[in-house]
């Protein structure tokens, strides 16, 4: 079917990237492989949040705690027990998705900014004990030195597993964006009202976004242990959620990749401006307000537009 | 008995817009509710679809106490609705806003990983073009006419395959060819459908010409429920419609 030639049309661009980048270490320079690997990370984390920001509607104001909970599974798993490190990987997501669900059946009788305001403030009753439980989570210190699995503890390495990992997450997302539980969460954040009217529980389906959302940022944290090799309270600090959602914003919240584009630009900023001058966000305020003003749909959102193609919806992207 | 609604009452802030609501449906019928504006009549609809939770009365649908119920229980249990000010899902195509509601009916909401384009496919199809709107199935569908928004509702909540069918003024704002095909529309549902229809509408001529039965409300209130001849020569509807204080449109 001409369905099928289409599909491959539009996946050859993506192969042709994802070779790209395969090969990338071998003429890159160490630092920006290194750069790289951090985009895929903060990249998913955005993508994650956009599954319930951006699809679902959802005011997640604090994403950064399920990453940050990930990231520490695996650092106290690899530092605190015996057990293979791998393990700390399988169990980043899980307790990231054991975590959301907690926060989210508290919150998720809330609406709108309600349920973002309780989200926050149960996030930093988490990121509070992190900061304090010097014994367990190293405190405000956090656990430095952590040593990878051997295969994965080179800077290329590390660049292989966020790729390979980021390329898996992204499909899947993408899967769940097209899929019905995406269309209907769609729906819900479109009309709340109506959903329930057609027989849909939103309050569970809420839940599912949420714990889904909340397991994909558990692997990007997972991510980030094996890129930097050490974990701080930071990485669950309620500012951080903020930066999160500005990328969305910035990439476009509307879109599937646009959240993965704003982490790039974020990181890049804060990595390149970062180097003549500690007031980085100075640039990184003016960029947004321009975005306001001229590109509401956030960047990719306006070329999707502009390509007459419609940024509203994340399932039309990739057509 | 499908429908049995009972001394129904619900108040908002000490504002009583159900005082007391009485009706019966039974299956196969098409029943009208009519009734000056502000006589309760939606807010009867929000309360046997679960939009509100009543202050106390029963609602009894198939043996079973509506009462308290959320909305999308009450829809799994065979109601659907449409509403009477457009309630659409406004960013999504016209194919895709049927295609939620199929999607809920065949229980595939939290399906995560088969491709939502080719579940429920053909089902809404069929609804697209029985409600005749299939020719513009791809158009979002907050970018149609009022008119056809209307028929959208409807089409939604007919992707629930209804037993009961309850329809909050289907032609409010519709041209008068754009009635004459709803009420069409309605006539084929119930007769080669079987499904049962509980609507209120201002119309009196689309009223009488499809209500078997037809239950009237003022204040809040049932004055009566009965044949359209019976309602149409009762002095208290006369009452209601000609002489009363709160006459509407």
């Amino acid at each position: 079917m001409s369905d099928n030639r289409s599909a491959w049309k539009a996946l050859a661009p993506w192969l042709a990237v994802f070779v790209l980048l395969l090969f990338a270490p071998r003429f890159l320079p160490r630092f920006h492989v290194y750069l790289f690997g951090l985009i895929f990370t903060t990249g998913l984390l955005a993508v994650s949040l956009n599954l319930v920001l951006g699809l679902g509607g959802m005011y997640q104001f604090h994403h950064a705690v399920f990453y940050g909970i990930g990231a520490y599974t695996v650092a106290i798993v690899i530092t605190k027990t015996a057990l293979s490190p791998w393990i700390g990987f399988l169990l980043a997501p899980v307790v990231s998705a054991l975590l959301s669900l907690a926060i989210g059946l508290i919150c998720v009788r809330l609406s709108k900014l309600y349920f973002g305001m309780l989200q926050i403030s149960l996030g930093s009753l988490v990121w509070a004990v992190v900061f304090r439980w010097y014994s367990f989570t190293g405190g405000d210190d956090g656990i430095h030195g952590i040593s990878v699995p051997d295969i994965i503890s080179s800077t290329d390495g590390a660049y292989y597993f966020s790729l390979i990992l980021t390329a898996i997450c992204l499909i899947l997302m993408q899967r769940i964006v097209n899929s019905p539980f995406g269309m209907s969460f769609q729906a819900v954040r479109d009309n709340p009202v109506r959903s329930e009217a057609v027989g849909i529980n939103v309050k569970r389906l809420q839940l599912t976004g949420m714990v889904i959302s909340g397991a994909f940022a558990g692997i990007a944290g997972s991510m980030f242990v094996v890129i930097e090799g050490s974990v701080f309270p930071e990485l669950m600090f309620w500012t951080l959620s903020l930066e999160i959602i500005i990328m969305c914003l910035l990439g476009g919240w509307f879109t599937f990749l646009g959240p993965m584009l704003g982490a790039a630009i974020i990181v890049l900023l804060r990595t390149f401006v970062g180097i003549y001058t500690e007031y980085w966000t100075i640039i990184l305020g003016v960029v947004l307000m321009l975005l306001i003003l001229f590109l509401p749909q956030g960047v990719l959102g306006y070329f999707l537009e502009k390509f007459n193609r419609s940024g509203m919806k994340p399932v039309q992207e990739e057509k | 008995m499908m429908l049995l609604v009972e001394n129904l009452q619900k108040a908002f802030d000490g504002f009583v817009a159900v005082s007391d609501a009485q009706l019966r449906v039974e299956k196969g019928e098409v029943v009208a509710v009519i009734g000056p504006n502000g006589a309760g009549k939606t807010t009867l609809f929000n309360l046997i679809t679960g939009q509100l939770e009543a202050d106390s009365g029963r609602i009894i649908f198939k043996d079973e106490n509506l009462v308290g119920m959320p909305p999308h229980e009450i829809c799994r249990r065979g109601i659907s609705r449409s509403f009477q000010i457009v309630n659409i899902f406004s960013r999504l195509t016209v194919f895709e806003n049927v295609r939620v509601a199929v999607m809920s009916y065949n229980k595939s909401t939290f399906n995560l990983f088969s491709r939502a384009k080719d579940i429920a496919v053909s089902e809404t199809e069929d609804i697209l073009k029985s409600v005749g709107l299939f020719g513009k199935a791809g158009r979002i569908s907050g970018s149609l006419s009022h008119g056809d928004q209307k028929v959208l509702e409807m089409a939604v909540a007919l992707g629930n395959r209804p037993e009961l069918l309850i329809l909050d003024e289907p032609t409010a704002g519709m041209s008068p060819e754009e009635t004459r095909n709803t009420l069409e529309l309605m006539k084929l549902l119930s007769r080669d459908r079987g499904i049962t229809i509980l609507f209120c509408e201002h119309d009196m001529e689309l009223v009488f010409s499809v209500a078997n039965r037809i239950m009237v409300m003022q204040h809040g209130r049932t004055i009566i429920q009965g044949e359209p001849d019976a309602v149409r020569n009762d002095s208290q509807v006369q009452e209601a419609y000609l002489g009363g204080s709160d006459e509407g449109t």
